[in-house]
């Protein structure tokens, strides 16, 4: 892993970039390629294909740099091309059977009630959330969500796309959309439970 | 309402889409239910966990791979 540059004037940059300046294309990807390969590989699941993702949205940008505008930021511009770029990609790979996330769903008795007493989460999750491995553990345990409600997570609690919007890019409906993201969320809680819950309890 | 209803409405609810009816029975069940309380803010705090962990901005997502960055770099050649 390189360490990164900090960009302090990326109207400049943008301007090298234009002018085909190979330290300004280094640059560029040194700077940004590991957040935005974190935004692929959250949306297409491996880390093989989210390498290529990056490839391909890097190649997307420095094709269309005239197309970039002053007024956005560069790395605002290049998280929507690759973001772009992952869905493409999910849209056209051959989907893999999915393990059912049944068994992550609440369960409940006869009567109604859950079956399950949740032993409660005292830590509140600002501070859980400060430690870099809690916030890793997340990480994966998002990625290892199955594909279909992985997505519709990333993109509606992570990515900040609304119902519709998600339900567009997947090709789902508004209905199917919001059941995915409320069963992902349950089964995320699920998976985070053993190691969220207090020692106390 | 029970707990099977609380939890298939608990969405609607925390994201304030709930109908008016719907949400005093929902509330009235969770005044009552501690079981179902703690599920609800287990489940808001699996959705704030989610967010922050994946903050575009932390830097331990800034590395990025020296043989990506070679890749890309190479491809661009091949751009021009």
């Amino acid at each position: 892993m390189a360490s990164t540059t900090p960009v302090d004037d990326e109207a400049t940059l943008v301007a090298q970039l234009r002018a085909g300046d190979e330290t300004a294309f280094e640059q560029v990807v040194r700077t940004y390629g590991g957040r935005l390969l974190a935004v692929a590989r959250r949306i297409v699941g491996s880390e093989e294909d989210a390498r290529d993702v990056v490839q391909d949205a890097f190649m997307n940008a420095f094709r269309s740099l005239d197309k970039f505008e002053g007024h956005a930021k560069l790395s605002t511009w290049l998280h929507r091309i690759v973001v772009n770029a992952a869905l493409m990609r999910l849209r056209t790979r051959k989907r893999k059977p999915e393990q059912s996330i049944e068994t992550l769903l609440p369960s409940f008795l006869d009567d109604g009630h859950h079956e399950e007493r949740f032993k409660s989460w005292d830590e509140p999750v600002d501070k859980v959330m400060e430690r870099a491995e809690t916030r890793e553990l997340v990480r994966k345990q998002i990625d290892a969500l199955p594909e279909s409600y992985r997505t519709v997570l990333v993109l509606r609690d992570i990515e900040g796309l609304d119902t519709e919007e998600t339900a567009n890019v997947l090709g789902l409906t508004v209905n199917a959309t919001k059941i995915r993201l409320h069963r992902a969320r349950q089964a995320l809680r699920t998976m985070l439970a053993p190691h969220f819950r207090s020692a106390a309890s | 309402m029970k707990c099977r209803e609380l939890a298939e409405f608990l969405m609607d609810y925390v994201s304030g889409d709930l109908p008016d009816e719907s949400r005093t029975h929902f509330e009235f069940h969770l005044s009552r239910c501690k079981n179902c309380h703690e599920y609800m803010v287990q489940y808001q705090m699996t959705v704030k966990a989610g967010k922050i962990a994946c903050d575009e901005m932390s830097d331990e997502l800034a590395g990025v791979p020296d043989d990506l960055v070679k890749a890309v770099l190479a491809a661009r050649k091949t751009l021009l």
